[in-house]
Order: C-alpha cells, then structure tokens, then sequence
C-alpha cells in the first residue's frame, strides 16, 4: 500500500542519506522523495511516497524513523485529509504547426508554456500525480523528450473532516 | 635570565588546540580509558594527550579491532560508554567490524576518528574514507565536528545518545586541521535533543495489565534479555520470581541476569537452548519478555513460537516491539525500571501453576544438557564445566564466536549479572580475546577468562602484546578442536559430511607463541592433567594461554535445525 509519510528533520548534514539508506536497510521502496526548508531556522521537512506491505511494516517504518535523532516528528498523511501537489516539466517535440494544439490540451489542467523552442515546447505542470500522469499521456503522442517531476509534497488541511467523511478527501483511497 | 623566562611564559598566551578541548571534553565525561591506535589525521590528539595532565590511561592495542572488542567488553561489564580513537582511512575502517557489533549487542561507545583536513575533503586525500556514510546504518548516531566550536557540545551528546535509551555506538569524526588548530571560543551551552528522548518509566496502566495476565496465567514465563542487565534490574527480578514462583528462561546475552543455579532457572533458550526452555515457550500461556528483542536465534520459526501465549514484552526501544512477534501487552521502559513497576504493583501472582513448575521440574530432570565424555580425552563441554566447577569465585568470562560459545553459554551457569561477555548479534569472531583485555581494565580486581576457539583467537591474538605490556591477569583458554569448529558442525549436519575448508590441522605452536610475547603458555591434552592444573592456572596473579585440546568431533545439542520452530529439536536425551 501506498502511503505519504513527512517527516519534519535537524538540517545536518547525511541527514537524507540516514533516512534513505534506512528505508533501503529494512526495504522500503520509495517512489519519491521531496526536501525542503521550513519556516524555521536549521529544520526542514521531506515528504516521502512509500510503498509498504501492511500495517507491520508501516509501523516498523516509523519506529525505525523515530529513533534517528535528527527526526523531530514524522506524520503519516495517508488516513487523512490533505492538500498535496507535485510539479512536473515537461519538454515536447513540437513546431509552429502543433502550439495552438497543444495549447488547447494543457488549458483544462491549468498547466503553462514556460519555453518554446523552433522544435520543442516545455510546460509546467501542478497537482496530483495522477493528473500530471494524465497530461503527460496525452503529450506522449507529440514526443516527450524530457520530463522532471519534483516528487510529491503535501500537508493537512487545516480543517480535518469526521473521520466517516474522511475517504473523499485522501488521496490514496 | 630568570626575568626573562618569567616574561617569557607570561606573555605567551595559552592556546589550546581543538584537540586539547577534545582531551578536556573526555574528561569531563569522566572518561578513565580509552582504546587507541595512532595515526596521521590524529596526530594532534595524540600529541594533546601527551601534553595533557589528565589520569585516564591510554590503552595501545596492537590493531584497531582490538581496540574497539576491548572497549566494548569494558562497556558491558563496566556498564558506561567505552572510548576508542583511531585514525582516518584504514584505522577508522578497522573499527567497522566493532561498531557494528555494538551496534547490535547495544553497547555504549564513542568513537573517535581521526578525518582528513577540511580543506581536503573529498578529494580523495590521502587516507579519506567516508566513515560518516559507512557508519551511518551500523550506529546509534554520527557527527562530523565542523568546527572546534562545537567540540565540547558534540561529545557531551555523544556520550548521551550512546548511554541512555537503548545503548550504541556513536562515531565522531575529527578534521585533522579543526583539532590542530588553535580553537579560542567553545559552545559550552547544554545540549538540546529535541528528537531523542527515550522513555524510561513505564506506563503503570501496561504494567497493571501485566499484572492482571500473570494472575489469571496457569503457564506464566519469564524470559529475560540484556536489557535486564543494562537496567540493573537483576535484584528485582530475582524478588518478583521468588515471590510468584514464575519460571526464568534467557536469552544468550541475558545470562547472568537471573542466577543460572536457580531451582527456577530454565537454561538458555532458542537454537541450543535446553529443552525445558524450548518446550516452555511453546507451551507458556503467558510470555513475559523483559529486555529481549526476539532475535531469529532465540525464536527459530516464527510459526511455532510461543503460539499458545499471551505475549508481554517489555522494551525500551519501542521499534523491537512487535517487530518479530506479535505483541498483547507491550511496555515501552528500561527493564529495571518496569520490573520496580511491576514488584509495587503486583500483589497476587498466578492463581494455580502448580501443574506448571511441576512439568518443568520433570523435564529438567528428565532432559538435562549431556555429552560424552571419554575416559581420557577432553571435550569442550566437560573442560568448560570443570573451570566453572573450579572458579566458583564467578569470574568474568567472556568467548568467542562458535561452538566453545555455545557450550559456555550452556555449561557456565552465571550466578551474578555482568559477568558474561560475548558477540550475539553480529556474532563476531576475533571478539572475545580483546574484549576480556577490556574488561580486566573495567575490573583489575576480577578474574576474566577468555574461553576461545582456535581459529576466532588467530583473528586477533596480536591483542598478546597488550597483556604482556601491562601484565594484565586475563586467562586465556583455547578450547582447541583444530577446527573452525560451528561451520563443521553444520557441515556435518547439513552438507553430508564434506568438511570444506573447516578442518585446519596447520597452527601455530600456541604455548611457544604465548612465550614468544613473555607470557606462561600451557598444553593440555588429558582429562588428569586439565583437573590437576586448571585450578593453580586460572587463579594466576599473571596472564595464562591454556592449549586444551578438545575432541574435534563434538557437535553442540541440543539444537533447533535452521528452519524449524523451537519445539523442533534434535539431540536431545532422556536422561
Ligand atoms: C569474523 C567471522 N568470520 C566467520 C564467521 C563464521 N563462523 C562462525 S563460527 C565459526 C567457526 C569458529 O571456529 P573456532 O574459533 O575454532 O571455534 P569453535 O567453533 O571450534 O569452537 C565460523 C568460521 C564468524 N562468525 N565471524
């Protein structure tokens, strides 16, 4: 099963490295990994896709990460309602004659050109990663020649619903 | 002139080097020893240490892995963190073997290693080695000191993380230029770990639902663990059993946690444990598991352990609870702590386990350890037990790594907690030779014998010159099979007989090789000679390297094959 995991951590160096060579010490496959910093000095937070076996392991997993000094709190997003993003580029093969075309295809997904080229085109792209998988399907047609994606980030909402009501809002249910 | 010299020294300010903060930092810590071997990148601490004033004594083992088995041995018996310096590259990568084995066992270190400069750092220097990512799976914590500032700070943490919770080794890796270099301002302030803070009391509600299971169990077991060593829980544990009459099995590493010659002593249990134990954890309605971590040796197939228990586990790390075993009552504490809990709550043991004790006092009796034991000729087994029948004084007794281990572990009935010593996790040959230098440091007034196999004491015999150069009083038995004695076991048991690369017939004259370092060396071959010797041998005021020549073909029983569950065992014996 899949879960998103963050983790608010001491910005010391080898710090990814503790964390990621824990999960591949126990197993834990990572689908992606993003870091950045926080509104506070010195502490940052990752945001992490894991896939997990079962309930066991999951709690392994964060008993395992709870015991590296340098994690201050780890939360487990999955079970709760949240707002979480990915932003991906997107690099096409593209001229003059396919723009307007694939400008039509990005609208819905409010996605944007942010560079063209005489032979290529690159959009940037936000959301959900299956919206991003979703857009990226349908440019695979014109030749994608590069794409970067950041990997997902996320937090909960400030408003946690009921916890019947709670299912809409995840994203991994 | 003499004016002058008196100028002289006063306008010279005293300027102190990262590496004298260092020495001054260790003191503090109330350090009295460390294991060390020189080298380029520590230079500056070496010559610090020569400068330095400080009492703690210095302890120069012939190999860096040497060094590290000896802090640790002095760790587990001295119950505080053991120190170890070595230098970059080849020094700190000779400490892998160690860091990795108190890693497991969960010993307090702190290690020290030298690093190359600052400026050079990652440009493959001359012995640069990423000891920070090698170490990072294999210890409890790591730091790169980035400035002298630092220093005092660091190694205050260092100390903390390794001692408290459940122990560990901690690294810290020293730039040769930030210990050379003059250091005028340190960061005195306390520490502040907001991510580490390890529980010690238990919840009492837990420890009353403990107490609710034993009254209602008809089959209650206690298995204890090292967590009951480190938590100095020994005395409470021994009033709660006396009390509730509730049966003691252990792991390897918790023996000496509950008297071995106790009518509610069960043995070890697990791969070579005894059959009662075995049998008791698969029968037990309650298990209570204090300071164990159920590690594959002591569960055998998870199928088939303790199936028909209530599963109590008491634990300071909570990441080992319900790791392996699924888990009813979980108690996250330091043992000692949870076991004081549990005595002032507990007011009624179990209502009716008569039945109980009297099956496992039948079985004691029943299926005792055995081995042969030929008229003349010596087995490991019967050697062993004649030194423990000869040093009731309950020396410290530390092995090695194979089958001699396992026939210490079940022969050497420990009476006292701390007195036994030996690689269980990693399972580390080459430990126990250094380790009891180690502990004869931590107790000069104790008796240590090393009982160690011949092809794991060729792994680190260089120690030798350690205790020719302080004299120190370790006994040293060799329980010589001519054989890497486990793996043909195993090789007998498991692959037909074809003993491929176990039989080693070719070794050193091991008594001319004692003498070559000035230290008595002594061969013996019979059961007469053993009984007649021993005695005046182990109770030397000097050291001693003891030849036995054991039979090779012995196999330690009973055993669980790999596999199976722990009711699964073979060699066992009607008695
Ligand atoms: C460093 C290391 N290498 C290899 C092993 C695998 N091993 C386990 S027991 C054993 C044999 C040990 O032989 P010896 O020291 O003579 O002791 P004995 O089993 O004969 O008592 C070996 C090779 C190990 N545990 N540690």
């Amino acid at each position: 099963m899949k879960r998103i995991i963050t983790l608010v951590v001491q910005n010391r160096s080898g710090v990814l490295n503790r964390i990621t060579g824990l999960m591949q010490k126990r197993q834990f496959n990572i689908e992606s990994i993003s870091v950045g910093r926080t509104e506070k000095e010195g502490i940052s937070k990752m945001t992490f896709v894991v896939d997990v076996e079962d309930h066991r392991k999951l709690e392994q997993l964060t008993k395992q990460l709870h015991k590296q000094i340098d994690v201050l709190k780890i939360t487990d997003l999955s079970d709760k309602a949240i707002v979480a993003r990915e932003l991906a580029l997107i690099k096409i093969v593209s001229n003059a004659s396919v723009r307007n075309e694939v400008q039509g295809i990005i609208e819905p997904f409010r996605a944007a050109v942010i560079d063209v080229s005489k032979d290529s085109l690159s959009v940037q792209v936000t959301g959900k990663s299956e919206k991003i998988e979703a857009l990226i399907e349908l440019l695979r047609p014109y030749g994608i020649k590069d794409i970067a994606r950041t990997g997902l980030t996320a937090f909960s909402r400030g408003q946690q619903p009921q916890a019947a009501e709670l299912t809409q809002y995840s994203l991994l249910k | 002139m003499k004016l002058q010299a008196e100028t002289k020294t006063k306008s010279q300010p005293v300027t102190k080097t990262g590496a004298d903060i260092l020495i001054e930092s260790l003191v503090e810590q109330q350090v009295d020893t460390i294991f060390g071997y020189p080298g380029g990148a520590v230079l500056p601490i070496y010559d610090a240490l020569y400068r330095s004033d400080a009492e703690f004594q210095h302890i120069l083992t012939r190999h860096e892995q040497g060094a590290i088995h000896a802090a640790e041995g002095y760790a587990r018996v001295r119950r505080k963190a053991g120190v170890v310096l070595a230098t970059s590259g080849p020094g700190a990568t000779n400490l892998v073997t160690g860091i990795a084995d108190a890693m497991m066992d969960s010993l307090p270190l702190v290690v020290l290693t030298g690093q190359v400069a600052t400026t050079v750092t990652g440009t493959d220097a001359f012995q640069e080695a990423d000891i920070m990512g090698i170490t990072t799976p294999i210890t409890k914590h790591n730091y790169q000191i980035q400035s002298a500032y630092e220093i005092p700070k660091i190694i205050k943490e260092a100390f903390h993380i390794a001692s408290t919770g459940r122990p560990g080794p901690v690294v810290v890796d020293i730039p040769k230029d930030i210990s050379a270099n003059p250091c005028f301002e340190t960061d005195q302030s306390p520490f502040h770990l907001p991510g580490y803070q390890p529980t010690f009391n238990p919840n009492p509600l837990q420890i009353k639902k403990l107490s609710e299971a034993v009254k209602q169990a008809k089959k209650p077991l206690i298995l204890t663990g090292a967590g009951v060593l480190h938590g100095a829980g020994s005395e409470t544990l021994l009033e709660i059993v006396e009390e509730f009459k509730i049966p003691v099995t252990s792991t390897l590493l918790g023996l000496g946690a509950f008297p071995g010659d106790h009518e509610l002593f069960l043995g070890m249990a697990g791969m070579h444990g005894t059959y009662t134990s075995n049998m008791a954890i698969t029968d037990c309605d309650l298990l209570i598991n204090v300071g164990a971590r159920f590690d594959d040796r002591l569960t055998g197939n998870l199928e088939h352990f303790a199936k028909n228990a209530v599963v109590a586990h008491i634990d300071i790390d909570p990441a080992e609870i319900g790791k392996n075993v699924h888990t009813h009552i979980p108690i996250v504490s330091d043992a000692g702590a949870a076991l004081k809990e549990w005595k002032r709550q507990m007011k009624e043991g179990p209502q009716d386990h008569s039945a109980w004790l009297e099956e496992l006092h039948y079985n004691k009796q029943a299926y005792p350890l055995w081995f042969n034991s030929p008229k003349e000729e010596m087995v490991a087994q019967w050697a062993i037990k004649t030194i423990h029948d000869v040093t009731k004084g309950d020396p410290i007794v530390t092995t090695d790594v194979g089958q001699h281990q396992m026939w210490a572990a079940q022969y050497f009935q420990f009476r006292k907690p701390d007195r036994w010593v030996t690689s269980g996790g990693l399972g580390t040959m080459g430990f126990g030779f250094p380790a009891a230098i180690g502990c004869q440091l931590a107790k000069p007034e104790e008796r240590v014998i090393a009982l160690v196999g011949d092809g794991g004491f060729q792994m680190t015999l260089q120690e030798l010159s350690v205790l020719q150069e302080r004299n120190l009083p370790v006994k040293i038995v060799i329980l010589n099979n001519q054989a890497l004695g486990m793996v043909r076991q195993w090789q007998e048991e498991f692959y037909e007989e074809r003993y491929s690369e176990s039989l080693v017939a070719c070794q050193p004259d091991f008594v001319k090789l004692a003498e070559a370092y000035s230290i008595k060396g002594v061969k013996i071959e019979s059961k007469a000679d053993f009984e007649n010797q021993i005695g005046e041998l182990m109770s030397s005021d000097e050291p001693v390297l003891v030849d036995a020549r054991v039979i090779q073909q012995e196999n330690v029983f009973p055993m669980v094959p790999p596999g199976r569950g722990i009711n699964d065992m073979v060699g066992v014996k009607p008695k």
